[in-house]
């Protein structure tokens, strides 16, 4: 418990205020580099997974996608990026390899979010003269928000790890204290910047936690009561 | 391409490493959620806390988790077993919640049944829940084991050898096809183990072929799995 003692004792140290990556300077390049890489892919990943959800057509693809995607080793691609584009051009070759981790999630959240729309509402709403624009933007899209937000929650915490990786391409980040700690040997640096991506990493899941309640649609809710009452649905709705 | 001929031992003794890293986590995992996963889907009360501590825990960049783990437990920032046991953490939370979730998705009325014909509950578990929850265990260990395998490489920080040393020695070398190499036998692993387990699903649970036309939507469960683990990197 000792090395906890130390660990908040250099967090708060002058030797870390005055070193070349101040706390707040890190905590600044986590943020920058997670906010811009969600938002790149998700401008990419929605109107993809509403495609795909809408017409049904290219889920293969888009499970293939999200299944490679998870034996891809996110420390590889970054490097392997960062060295392929030139260490000039090493944020670019991170963001890019950022992107590419962010995007099955949030693929996947909006897709699945259209498909668990009850077909009878689409239906409905087909009948009642709305067009394919429409039924997309004005029931599919609402209906399945909860679970684009659950796709987004994944995403975000998805590159926030990642992001931590790139401390090793002298991107800075909190990862940074991480990855300099070990060779130094410095493993009140090791364990001061691990408690400070865990915190980052809990504080934004809380966040989409929270926010993921209230983009619940109003009509949802009950039936989301009525889910709970029996374990095994409210598991599935849970886990989708 | 030079460099993987010249270095095939290499990649080969890495490849066996980064397996033998793997494996245990995977297996430890799947072997620790299955009580955790029942208790948790047996027992409303603890469900809430069991799903969100595993949930919580898989928030947790494994960088950070590889940092945290060492001064908590009194081991090495070099030792292996610190690498082990932050990928057996992983595994038992993704692994809890499938086994809770596939737990669920026995049809009551067949579990109904082998009560009426006698089956006693330790015999019914092992006998009528666990192979009908089979499919769905099935779905999240090939999760477990793919994310696993691809998370070994993240120990390369810390200097545990695995395929992820030809990541760290290939970027300061400055040599791409050391990385790619690295890169492409971490995933044809995963490939493999993935599809070791599918056929190893089949020949053990010959029904979950049949059911497959009649389900509407075949591939739902195992699709919108993908949105919620799948955080660390």
């Amino acid at each position: 418990m000792n090395l906890f003692a130390e660990a908040f004792a250099w967090l708060t140290s002058e030797e870390l205020a005055n070193s070349s990556l101040p706390l707040g300077e890190a905590f600044g390049q986590h943020l920058y580099f997670s906010f811009v890489t969600v938002l790149i892919a998700a401008l990419i990943a929605v109107p993809a997974g509403y495609l795909i959800g809408h017409t049904g057509k290219g889920r293969e693809i888009a499970v293939g996608i999200t299944g490679a995607a998870r034996a891809l080793p996110s420390f590889g691609l970054i490097l392997l990026l960062v060295l392929v584009l030139g260490v000039t051009r090493s944020e670019l070759g991170a963001f890019i390899a950022f992107v590419l981790l962010a995007i099955p999630s949030i693929l996947a959240g909006a897709y699945a979010g259209v498909e668990a729309v009850d077909r009878r509402t689409v239906d409905a709403a087909r009948a009642v003269g709305m067009t394919e624009w429409q039924i997309l933007v004005k029931v599919e899209a609402p209906l399945g928000l909860p679970l684009l937000v659950g796709g987004l929650r994944s995403a975000v915490l998805q590159v926030v790890a990642t992001v931590t990786l790139a401390g090793y391409v002298n991107l800075g980040g909190l990862g940074y204290y991480i990855i300099q700690g070990v060779p130094l040997g410095r493993f009140d640096q090791i364990l001061g910047g691990a408690v400070l991506v865990i915190a980052l990493a809990l504080v934004l899941d809380g966040l989409f936690g929270l926010l993921a309640r209230v983009v619940e649609p109003q009509g949802l809710a009950s039936r989301t009561q009525r889910r709970r009452a029996d374990p095994a649905t409210a598991e599935t709705t849970a886990s989708a | 391409m030079n460099w993987v001929l010249a270095n095939l031992d290499l990649i080969g003794r890495l490849s066996l490493e980064h397996l033998r890293l793997s494996v245990v986590p995977i297996v430890l995992g799947f072997v620790l959620a299955i009580p955790l996963g029942w208790v948790a889907w047996r027992y409303q009360l603890t469900r809430g806390v069991i799903l969100t501590i595993t949930g919580l825990l898989y928030t947790i960049p494994s960088l950070a988790l590889f940092a945290l783990l060492p001064p908590l437990l009194g081991i090495s920032y070099l030792s292996e077993l610190n690498v082990i046991i932050a990928l057996t953490l992983y595994a038992v939370a993704i692994m809890a919640r499938s086994v809770a979730e596939a737990l669920g998705s026995v049809d009551p009325g067949t579990r109904q049944a082998a009560v009426a014909l006698g089956y006693a509950p330790w015999r019914r578990f092992w006998e009528v829940d666990f192979p009908l929850a089979g499919p769905v265990l099935l779905a999240g260990l090939r999760v477990v084991a793919v994310s696993t395998i691809a998370l070994v490489t993240v120990g390369a920080l810390l200097g545990v050898d695995s395929l992820g040393y030809l990541f760290t020695n290939g970027f300061q070398r400055r040599i791409v096809p050391e990385i790619l190499a690295g890169v492409v036998a971490t995933m044809a692993i995963a490939l493999v183990i993935d599809g070791l387990l599918a056929l190893v699903g089949r020949g053990l649970m010959p029904w979950s072929r049949r059911k497959q036309p009649i389900r509407s939507r075949p591939g739902t469960e195992s699709f919108g799995r993908g949105v919620n683990p799948g955080a660390s990197a």
